[in-house]
Formats: C-alpha cells, structure tokens, sequence
C-alpha cells in the first residue's frame, strides 16, 4: 500500500496531530504511531515534519510538553492537549468537514 | 490570542535560546534510540538498527533547523548575533568606538536637549496642567491685527457666556508685587486669576482648596490666596497648618486658603509664581485702579479650553460671532476689536514669542551639529572599514551574503547610535535648565522659570534621531564595504590602491558637506553676533545712565493724598542733594515690564475710519522729565512744575503721533481728548524706544504728573555718582520722611535696556556655542581625512621626494588639497547660508542677512581652522622617509 504523506494538505498535520493527543499525553514517537495506525497504514508521518509541527502547536499555546517517562523507562518528551487546543481539534474537525463534503459535492456532481 | 501567545513564545524562545536547544537535541536523540531498539526488536543487528534508524528519521540537523524556525524569528536570531560580535568589534577598539561614541553624543544630545527645550517651555509648558493640547491663549486684536493686547474682563466674561464650544475660560493676569511675612517683606510675582482657574487646570491643591465661584465676584471682597509650593517652603518652612493664616500681599491682609502642588508653577511662560488671587481682588495689585466693570480697560491675558474634537477654527469662529456682537453692542469700546486663538507656543503676552524664534535657529543649528557630527562617524567608519577588509574579504569569500554584511554592520552602527542616544539624553537632562544661566539675574524672591522637560515624546525623537542618523552615517560605510572586489581584495594588502578611489571620494564628499554647514554656523553666528552688538550700541532715544529707584508706596498702604506729599517732598529733597544734576518722576520708567496707561483718544479734526477707535499708550511725568532723561523737545516746551491740577490741562506728543494725527499741520497748540478731558498739546519730543529696542515707534505722548498723580511712582535721576552711593543718600531722604520706608534697589537704566536684549543674547549665545561645537567637528573631520589621504599617498610622496621634491614642496601638496576641499566647502556654504539666513529675518537688528562682514568673518575663520588641520597631517607628510615609503 502506499504511503501517503499526511501534510500533503495544508494544515492537516496539525489537525491530525492534536487528534492524536486526544486521548492523553504522548512522546514523538507514539504520535507519529498513533496517526499511522489510526489511519490504517495509509498516512506515516515523516520526522521531518513531525518536530516542527509539535514546536509550532507549542509555540500557538494548543499543547504542551513535559517530560516524562516511556513506556520503556527512558526520559521523553510527552505532549498534551491544552484546553486551547482541544477547542482547536473541534474548530479544526468542523472546517475539514464542511470542506470535505464540498469537494466530495463537486467531485460526485455529474 | 494565540497569535500574541506564540509571539511571546518566540520572543521567550530567543533569550532561552541554550537550554531549548538542548531540549531539542535531546528530544530527538531520545526519538532516535526508540527507533533504534524498535529495530532490534524486529530482529535487526545493533548497527544495523542504527543505521536504519537514521534513515528513517532523515536529516537531524535539517529538522532542528525547521524546527527551530517555528520557534523564534530568524532575523531576530542574526540580530541578536549581530548585536554580540557588534558589541565584540566595539570593544576590540576603544579609540574608534570611544569617538564616535563622543560625537553621536555631541549631536544626539544638543537634539534631544533644545527638543526638550521646545517640550518644556513651548509646547506642554505647563507641568500637572490637564489638555494643554486643547488649551489656547487668549488675546486681543485691533482692527484684526494681534499687538499683544489684551480683554477686559465684562468683554471676557461675554465670551465665556456665550460660547458653547468650549470647556473652560479662565484669566491668569501677571503682577509683581511685594510679599510680606513677619517684618520681612520680599518681591513676589503672583497671578490675578479667575475664580475656575484650578479646577479648570485640573490642578488640586495639596492643602487647603482652590477658589469658590463666588470668591471671583466683588471688588476687593475676597482676599484669600493660594500659594506655591516653594512659597510654602521658602517662607513658611513647610507649616502644616498654614491653612486659615494670613500674610501681606501688596499691604492687604489676605488669608491662605490652598497650597498649589510642588510641580505648578502657574500659567507664565518665563515665570514661576510665588501666589494666586481671584479677580475680585484685582484693584489691590493694580495701581491703575479698579477695572471689572470697565469694557474699555484692557488688562486680561486669558486661556481658553476647547472641548474634545473642537478645532481652532471653529472655536475662533465661535469667538468672531460673539466679538461682532460686542462691536455692535458697546461701539465706544469696542469698536474693532476683536479677539483671536493662539496655541501655547505662541502666547503673546509671555515669553513664549521671544523665545519662539530663538528655539526654532537653535533647533536648525543643532540638527546642523547632529549631521556634522554623522559625517564624522561616517568618515571614521570609512576609515576602520579598510582596516576590516580583510575580514569582510574572508566572510564574502566564504559565503556570506553581502545583504548580511551590511545588516551586520548596520547594528554595528546602531550599537554605537544607542549608546550615544543613552549620553545624550543624560546631556540633556543635564541641560534642563541651562537656558537660565544666559538670563539676566532676576530680583530677589522672583523666580524666572525656563526648564526643559524630558517625557515620552522626547524619549521618542531621540529614539527616531538615533535611528534616523545611523541611517546617515552607517549605511553608506556599509555599503561601500560590501562592495569588495573579490579577487584584488584577496591577493594582497598594502598596495595602497584597493576600495581607494570611491572611498577617498566618499570621505571628501563628507568632508565637503562638513565644511559647508560649518560655515553656515559661522556666518549665522556673525550675523547675530552683529545684529546684537548693533542693538547695544543703538541708543534707545534716551540716555541710559540715568539712574532709576522706587519707593513701594503702594504696598505700605499709602493712599493717593499721602502719596502725592511724600512725592513731591521727596522730590525736593533728592534735588538739594550733592551731585544731582537733575531729577524727575515718572510713573513707569522705560524698558520696565511696567505696563503704561492706555487711552482711547479724541482729536480735534481728526476723523478716525469707522472700524477704528483711536488707542494711545502715555505716560505720567514730572517737570525735567525730558532733560532728565534726554529725551530732545523739537518744538514746544517740556512741562513745567507749574503744569499742576490748578492749571490748564496740557501734554507733550512724539514725533509719530504728530505725524500721524496732524499730518502736515503743526501740532502745538492743538487739542487732544483724554478720558473726557481735553489738553493742549504744548511741546512735540523726539522718538524714542520705549519698551525695546526691537519694537516699531508707535504714536505716544505724555501728561504731567502733577495733574495725573499716582500712588506709585519713580525717580530718575542724572548724576556722576554711583546707584549705590546715591541709594545710600536716597535712603536717608526716604526714612527722614517715613521712617518705616526704604526706596528699592536703585539701578541705571542701561541695565534694564540689556535685559530687553536677552531674547538676542540667548540667541547668540546658544548659535555660538553649537556653532563652535560644529566647527570643532568639521576639524576633527578635516584633520582625518587629511591624514588618511597623507598615509594612503605615502608611495606617491615617498616617490616624489626621491626625484626630488623639498619638504617645502610637499608641505605646499598636502595643505593645497586640503584648502582645495575647503574651499569648495566655503561655496558650497555660502549658497547655503545666503539662502537660510533670510529665515532669520525677526531675529536680526538693522543687519541685512547677506551682511558681508559677517559672511567674510565665517570665511576668514573656517579657513584657518582648515589650515590648522591640514597643517598637521602636512608636517607628517614632509616626514616621510623614501626609502621606506618606496619599499612597503
């Protein structure tokens, strides 16, 4: 199967990162797992644009980081939803969608 | 939100930067590993799980390098890069930055100390006072024409009835009077205001209250006062129930009711205020007697407040109206006049016009500094930038963008300009009050007031100057620098040629722009210079050693009667004295702040035009008056001791007032209306000046003392005796006819004349130290860039004088081209000047502004300063040894 790269639209990856802290607080790593198995192996985050997104979501004020302890107990980076942030996810959600079923209209339009 | 919340994270990001950058680093590293065990538990082999790792995760650099981007600025991080190697370079080398650290200073400074100037005494001149944006003066105009006039008060209190466009009127009228507390009684200047005054000012008194409405109404009913700060001071030593206690104020008991906060000094550009008295007292200070219910006696100076959003414009429209009204209402008072707005800083009735002009030159002469003093810094730039080339070479041969070069040497520059701004706003602070030192020492208890005030919106002009002349001098420097030819640059040093042609012309450029502005200083600097000494050594149409000295009758409570016998006795005896020659009194003694008494006046044949109702100003003199004081008598007599109430009533004219109310006719003998009174006009005088020097000769005539008698008058007497010898004797006289009198300081009227002057002598004081500031500058500027070119010459002198040229030769090579440099400066200079003084036109005396003695005075000075600066790097010159110069 192919992989597809998920920033290949604008500001998906930040939506699809801040979908992935949803549920707690997790490391790089598991961030980038998250979205790849959340997406069925079709999306794989590439580092490259995994470290800016974070810093960038930090920097907006939509996460946070601190350091914590992996699953393997090694010390690591853990991000979490801040409460900006979650009202983003919503925002973000309502936007994709209302964008998706437009191109999906114009796309299935005879 | 979130915009503002990543723009502090980033600004955060940029000082944390070392400790962010390890978190990063770690962070990814930390990621790294999790890939790599992942990998060996899928079987790989330790490096082969690295190596898989790494690729996986892609360029670890590059990413911290996106990554970092979303966390601060780049330009900000090259800026703060830039400000740490700028400060390093700085440091390197103390001479050059200590230099143009001096210079900037010099120029910044004298900018931010004349702006605060300008701040302090003309634009917001009143410390605590609330709106001064939306408060103007208020002041007359006859036949529309401002002469300094002033209201009467009904006229005043019509105005502020009938407007509507404004927040506030209020009356602040000056007066100097005497001050008494216990046995000791002092000068003291103090304002007749209106009842609203404090609470139109937005000023609380820290003690006590300020005036009820019903305090302004009334004649001489309410003697209450607020006093000032320092006068709570000075003379009650901080008396915290100073409330409800009285003191003397012109001999009237009146009781303190406020203390006035420590920073107002009251509304009088120029004065600071010792006290405050509603206007229903007005006739106690005012020996001209009691005026609030009098439409033709003009004696208000006023502000008036506009309400938000209100323009001049509309309020003076406003004012028109009501004006017009008034004209049509009460024709014999008020026919054409009028009255008009004017901001702050052209007040007409306080300091504020003399020194308008004065700060306005001053500010062109400091920005004349600030630019001298740039193309200083820009030439010793220029000059470092050579000995950096290597370094410039090496960073544009490794990579660097020229752009970056010259943003770094911009910061450079920048570096300098903050440190210098950061002096000379100290300067400034410094000079607050410098402009008091010119002035002429004022009488003990009063207190002259011209403080600079440094807020925001100096800071922010600084800040503007600072950056606007790093612009000036860092850019171009920078520039040129840049522009390194790669490959010659590379090769070698020391041929003497690189960058040399457009650098050395750039600096001549600089020099040439120096030299011409200095001699604009120089040749403004002569024409005040001249327009001063002309002003002094003008006669001012009487003779000046004429010793002038008072006795206050007014404030030791003597009433017209009293003061009448005590005049004339006292005249008596001071004539018997030894070594008079002659003595007289006169109400007010010219060149006084002393205002003269003004008349509407009727004349017999003389049809005034329909909008103009004739207003003479005059004064009140004794017989000998015009010997006395030397004023010639062209036709008629002078007035005689016979001229008393018992006689006709008579009055002696000037020569202008002849000319223009009996035109072609002669005046003696005819008749002139005065308040109801007719008198023969018996002699014509000559012109003279009779508030200063400056002012165009307006019609004015005299009456006889003895027929208008005062409570308070003047001796003038002419004698070869000194003013302090003839006040001993004066003393004597005084207190054999009242003992508890003193006459007051005696002086000769010379010293009143020269304090007329002091709006010239500030200006040439002030032009001629910035001008020698300037001028020191374009020296050091000179001498530089003479030196430069004998050290980049050396081959060329070296090679000359092996085929041999004489140390004379070279002396005469050297200060040629740099008396060539100045020449073109001095033309230069002299199309300028000859274009700017014209804008000096109010501030010059008889001197036309192309005058050929101070322009040639310029010449002959710039050039031999350009010789003194040439000289030196000349005689270096005639030092240089061939041999050496031929081998390098």
């Amino acid at each position: 199967m192919a992989k597809e790269k998920p920033d290949l639209v604008y500001g998906t990856l930040d939506m699809l990162i801040l979908k992935a802290l949803q549920h707690g607080a997790r490391h790089g790593l598991a961030i980038a797992d998250r979205i790849q198995q959340m997406s069925q192996d079709i999306l794989r985050v590439e580092q490259g644009s995994l470290y800016p997104a974070l810093y960038r979501l930090e920097a907006q004020g939509w996460i946070k980081a601190e350091w914590g302890v992996s699953e393997n107990n090694r010390r690591a980076r853990y991000y979490e939803l801040t409460t900006a942030g979650r009202k983003q996810l919503v925002a973000e959600k309502d936007h994709w969608s209302r964008i998706t079923r437009g191109i999906n209209l114009v796309l299935s339009g005879s | 939100m979130p915009q503002l919340r990543a723009w502090f994270s980033r600004l955060f990001g940029l000082v944390r930067k070392n400790s962010r950058e390890a978190e990063m680093a770690e962070e990814m590293q930390q990621h790294l590993d999790l890939l790599v065990e992942r990998n060996i538990a899928d079987g790989m082999s330790a490096d082969d799980a690295r190596c898989a790792a790494l690729r996986q995760f892609g360029g670890i650099e590059q990413i911290k390098e996106t990554a970092r981007e979303q966390r601060i600025w780049r330009w900000a991080d090259e800026f703060v890069q830039d400000v740490r190697f700028g400060a390093r370079m700085l440091w390197r080398s103390p001479g050059f930055s200590i230099l143009a650290i001096l210079c900037l200073t010099l120029g910044i400074g004298t900018n931010a100390a004349v702006f605060s100037w300008i701040e302090g005494i003309l634009i917001r001149p009143y410390p605590l006072v609330a709106h001064q944006d939306r408060m103007f003066a208020l002041g007359g105009t006859t036949r529309g024409v401002a002469e300094g006039n002033s209201l009467s008060y009904p006229d005043f209190l019509d105005f502020e009835k009938n407007s509507t466009l404004f927040e506030s009127f209020i009356v602040d009228r000056i007066m100097g009077t005497s001050l008494s507390v216990g046995d000791r009684a002092e000068r003291a200047s103090g304002g007749i205001v209106s009842a609203n005054y404090f609470d139109a000012l937005g000023v609380k008194p820290i003690l006590g209250r300020g005036f009820r409405p019903e305090e302004g109404i009334g004649r001489n009913a309410h003697p209450v006062t607020v006093i000032s700060y320092r006068t709570w001071k000075d003379r009650y030593n901080f008396d915290p129930t100073i409330i409800g206690r009285t003191q003397y104020l012109n001999g009237v008991q009146h009781t303190i009711i406020g203390v006035a906060p420590e920073k107002f000094h009251g509304t009088f550009i120029g004065y600071s205020f010792n006290f405050w008295v509603p206007t229903s007292m007005q006739e106690t200070f005012d020996t001209t007697g009691y005026k609030l219910e009098d439409r033709g006696a003009r004696w208000i100076e006023s502000y008036a407040i506009l309400k938000p959003g209100v323009t001049r414009q509309q309020a003076q429209a406003e004012l028109n109206a009501i004006a017009q009204r008034l004209e049509n209402d009460y024709p014999e008072t008020n026919r054409g006049h009028g009255v008009e707005l004017f901001p702050l800083w052209k007040t007409p009735f306080n300091g504020a016009s003399a020194m308008g002009s004065t700060l306005g030159i001053t500010l062109a002469v400091v920005f004349f500094v600030l630019l001298i003093a740039c193309a200083n810094v820009s030439n010793l730039l220029l000059a470092r930038s050579l000995l950096r080339r290597h370094e410039m070479t090496m960073r544009l041969a490794l990579g660097a963008g020229r752009w970056r070069l010259i943003k770094q040497l911009f910061v450079e520059g920048l570096l300098l300009a903050l440190i210098a701004s950061g002096g000379g706003i100290a300067v400034a602070y410094w000079c607050r009050n410098a402009l008091l030192l010119t002035f002429p020492k004022p009488s003990p208890g009063i207190v002259i007031d011209y403080s600079g005030q440094i807020d925001w919106r100096v800071l922010a002009l600084s800040a503007v100057i600072c950056i606007g002349s790093t612009m000036l001098f860092a850019l171009m420097p920078a520039i040129q620098a840049s522009h390194i030819d790669l490959s010659g640059a590379l090769k070698s040093e020391g041929a003497g040629v690189v960058g040399g042609k457009g650098r050395s012309r750039l600096r001549s450029a600089l020099v040439l722009v120096q030299v011409s502005l200095s001699f604009v200083l120089l040749a403004g600097t002569g024409l005040l210079l001249q327009s001063l000494n002309r002003m002094r050594n003008e006669s001012p149409g009487f003779s000046t050693d004429v010793i002038a000295c008072g006795v206050d009758l007014f404030s030791a409570g003597y009433k017209l009667d009293r003061a009448k016998i005590f005049h004339t006795q006292l005249l008596d005896r001071v004539r018997t004295l030894p070594g008079i020659e002659s003595a007289t009194l006169a109400r007010v003694v010219p060149f006084t702040y002393t205002v003269y008494s003004s008349a509407a006046i009727e004349v017999d044949g003389y049809q005034p035009p329909p909008n103009e109702q004739p207003t003479v100003e005059h004064n009140q003199v004794a017989e000998d008056y015009f010997s006395t004081i030397g004023i010639p008598i062209v036709s008629g007599r002078e007035f005689a001791r016979a001229d008393n109430e018992n006689a006709p009533p008579v009055a002696i004219i000037n020569q202008t007032m002849a000319a223009k109310y009996w035109p072609g006719k002669n005046a003696l003998g005819q008749r002139l209306k005065v308040k109801d009174r007719w008198m023969e006009i018996v002699g014509i005088a000559k012109n003279a000046n009779y508030r200063d020097k400056l002012e165009p000769i307006a019609p004015f005539f005299y009456v006889p003392l003895r027929q208008n008698f005062g409570v308070q008058n003047n001796l003038l007497i002419r004698t070869r005796q000194s003013p302090g010898a003839i006040m001993n004797a004066l003393a004597g006289e005084v207190h054999a006819l009242d003992p508890n009198l003193a006459p007051g300081v005696a002086y000769p009227l010379q010293l009143q004349v020269d304090r007329m002057s002091y709006s010239q002598e500030l200006a040439v004081t002030l032009v001629a130290v910035f001008g020698a500031m300037a001028l020191f500058l374009a020296a050091i500027g000179l001498y530089a860039v003479m030196s430069y070119s004998v050290s980049q010459t050396t081959r060329e002198l070296g090679m000359r004088m092996a085929l041999g040229a004489g140390a004379r030769d070279i002396l005469g090579l050297v200060l040629s081209r740099g008396l060539r440099l100045t020449i073109a400066g001095i033309a230069m200079g002299g199309v300028t000047a000859l274009l700017l003084t014209r804008l000096m036109g109010n501030l010059l005396y008889k001197v036309s502004p192309r005058d050929p003695a101070a322009f040639g005075l310029a010449l002959i000075i710039l050039l031999a300063v350009a010789l003194l600066a040439c000289f030196l790097p000349a005689h270096r010159a005639t030092r240089v040894d061939p041999v050496k110069a031929l081998r390098v």
